[in-house]
């Protein structure tokens, strides 16, 4: 059982803060993601949890243990690095070994986890190799292999997959997915990448400038963003945003449609709809298509809404060519409304 | 005007190629000369009977005598001087080591204040001229009794060396990524194990090539050693003190003993100290 409870956590380097209070709880096993642009303090947050960074002020509990004055050793947590750290005056094995020596572990048992991990990860080859003559997937495999025989109760990853080419990344993706599944460990994930955050997560925790701004499943974040920045942020292409002007008690103008919304105090809003929650239906939106691009499945339309880029995903045996006029209605059970003034949602 | 750009005719790119190629290995050639020629002189000589050092004509190729080697051991003092070379050089190299290694450590990998300014102050301990020193610290160690002693002298040369350990080690630690000390440190490890297990065996080579180059600076330094020691000379020292009343061959046989120990020295860790300025060399 190792649930991780983040209490009024904040760091501070010099005059610049990292990380403003962050509270967060992490259940025992979830796949929690820290999803954010660089600098938004993700990783602060993964190296305060690892002891590698002590917080300005906070708590930091896992598996009802208050940690954060302990060192990295005594968490019983493993993590996996963005460049490996994998140990190149060690073998294979004995990188993999490492912790379970520091533990004095007797030999056999060793040599039972050693290779029964190494099987898990495809690297049981690779087990007498030094890191030089590893390709920097079978590095990861090692990193991650070192990691697991510890039977950690958190696995810690600081952006794993960012070093390897597309591809390998998408096949570890899912490797990974699979094996911490079984491993039954509490794992926190830092990434920038929004579709491996979406397709490995239990919960995304979304941040920016130094605060989580929202932590939801997956579905979720991208369904409902509680802010307009985790509208932008996920989602490829992103949200669009138009203002909204107040026309009548839950009546909002937007580009010359008026459209039913929330009743709000506020005079202004910016209405949010995901490019494929649009259908060519006429009585939408005024568009003029400017760039089109076919994408297979689907067809991505670049258009001009009220003078600003405004971006559709139209199926793909809609004919639409560059200057063609275009209605687009929103889905009315798709559209967000977000406050211009604390860009949080309405 | 025809006149004018007739003589105006560029030359082919080749020729000019030629040109700087022919003075590139003219270059070369000379600096290689520059410093292969006095050392090819003393191995020469070194290895010529003493009748062949003093006499003419000169030959090019060594007789592969050993009296002149013979007769510079043979001398009284010789002997003594050789040992105490090598012992001031080794305290040097414990010294400097053991000091400037940690230095090294901490520069690398701690951030306080005052780091800008240490490092500047640790170069500037190169910049006062070594007779301004050694005199009041010839005082001070009469004082405090090191006068005439190895240690007292290694003390001097591992402010000599500390500079050079500090900005050597400081380079090969910064080249070892922080990262795999903070995996000993979640696989286990307390700060001294991860040093011990992780970054000591990867560190090893360039430490030692840094204790070599700190061997050779004590082994080659005169100065300090004529000042500071009277009985107990080191080999430079003595060489100097009877340069005047001794025969060509010891100085040929004295001078080869002191060139090649730090020739091979410092051939073997180049690399090293390559590294240290900042050259890439692979």
């Amino acid at each position: 059982m190792a649930e991780i409870v983040i209490k009024d956590v904040a760091k501070s380097f010099g005059a610049f803060t990292a990380l403003h209070s962050i509270d967060l709880t992490i259940a025992d096993q979830e796949f929690m993601v820290l999803l954010g642009a660089s600098g938004c303090g993700k990783t602060t947050l993964l190296r305060i949890i690892a002891g590698l960074e002590t917080p300005s002020q906070g708590e930091v509990w896992i598996g009802g243990h208050r940690v954060d004055r302990l060192p990295p050793r005594e968490r019983g947590i493993a993590m996996v690095f963005q460049n490996y750290a994998v140990f190149p005056h060690l073998t294979v094995f004995e990188n993999i070994a490492f912790g379970l020596r520091m533990k004095k572990v007797p030999q056999p048992e060793i040599d039972r986890r050693v290779s029964r991990t190494a099987e898990l990860m495809h690297i049981e080859q690779l087990l007498k190799r030094y890191s030089g003559q590893l390709s920097g997937g079978q590095r990861q495999r090692v990193a991650v292999a070192r990691a697991l025989t510890m039977e950690p109760d958190v696995i810690l990853m600081d952006e794993p997959l960012s070093n390897l080419d597309a591809l390998l990344r998408l096949e570890m993706r899912a490797e990974l997915k699979g094996v911490l599944a079984a491993s039954k460990t509490t794992t926190i994930y830092v990434t920038h990448d929004q579709v491996e955050a979406m397709s490995l997560a239990d919960r995304i925790s979304v941040m920016n400038g130094g605060r989580i701004v929202q932590a939801a499943t997956p579905v979720e974040v991208y369904r409902n963003p509680a802010a307009r920045f985790v509208g932008s942020f996920i989602g490829n292409p992103p949200m669009n945003f138009i203002p909204a002007m107040k026309v009548g008690e839950g009546k909002w103008q937007v580009a010359g449609l008026t459209l039913d919304g929330p009743k709000a105090d506020q005079d202004r809003l910016e209405f949010a709809i995901r490019p494929e929650d649009v259908t060519v239906t006429p009585g939408g939106l005024k568009a003029t298509a400017r760039v089109v691009e076919p994408l297979g499945a689907h067809t991505l339309v670049t258009c001009d809404v009220n003078g600003a880029p405004f971006r559709a995903v139209l199926e793909s045996d809609l004919r639409v060519a560059p200057g063609d006029d275009l209605s687009l209605a929103p889905k009315s059970d798709r559209v967000r409304w977000f406050d211009p003034e604390t860009t949080m949602a309405v | 005007m025809s006149v004018a750009t007739v003589a105006d005719v560029p030359r082919p790119v080749a020729e000019v190629n030629a040109a700087g190629k022919f003075l590139f290995i003219a270059g070369t050639v000379l600096l290689c000369a520059w410093v292969l020629v006095p050392i090819y002189l003393l191995v020469v000589n070194t290895l010529s009977s003493p009748q062949e050092v003093s006499g003419f004509p000169k030959t090019a190729i060594p007789s592969f005598d050993f009296g002149s080697l013979q007769f510079f051991l043979g001398f009284a003092g010789v002997v003594r001087a050789l040992w105490n070379s090598v012992v001031v050089a080794v305290l040097t190299m414990i010294l400097s080591i053991g000091i400037g290694a940690p230095a090294g450590y901490a520069l690398s990998r701690f951030e306080f204040p005052g780091k800008a300014t240490f490092r500047m102050l640790v170069l500037m301990t190169r910049a006062f001229p070594l007779p301004l020193l050694a005199l009041p610290l010839a005082v001070m160690f009469i004082r405090v009794g090191l006068d005439d002693t190895v240690l007292g002298l290694a003390l001097v040369h591992t402010t000599l060396a500390i500079p050079f350990a500090v900005l050597i080690t400081f380079s090969i630690f910064s080249g070892i990524p922080i990262e795999l000390e903070e995996a000993a440190w979640t696989l286990g490890c307390n700060r001294l194990q991860a040093f011990q297990k992780v970054v000591l065996p990867l560190v090893l080579p360039g430490i030692t090539a840094s204790a070599i180059f700190a061997f050779t600076i004590s082994w080659n330094e005169v100065f300090a050693a004529s000042v500071l020691t009277v009985e107990n000379r080191t080999l430079t020292a003595f060489l100097l003190q009877s340069l005047s009343v001794s025969p060509m061959h010891l100085k040929f046989a004295g001078g080869a003993a002191l060139v090649l120990p730090a020739l091979i020295f410092i051939f073997a860790v180049r690399k090293y100290l390559f590294a240290m300025w900042g050259i890439a060399n692979r």
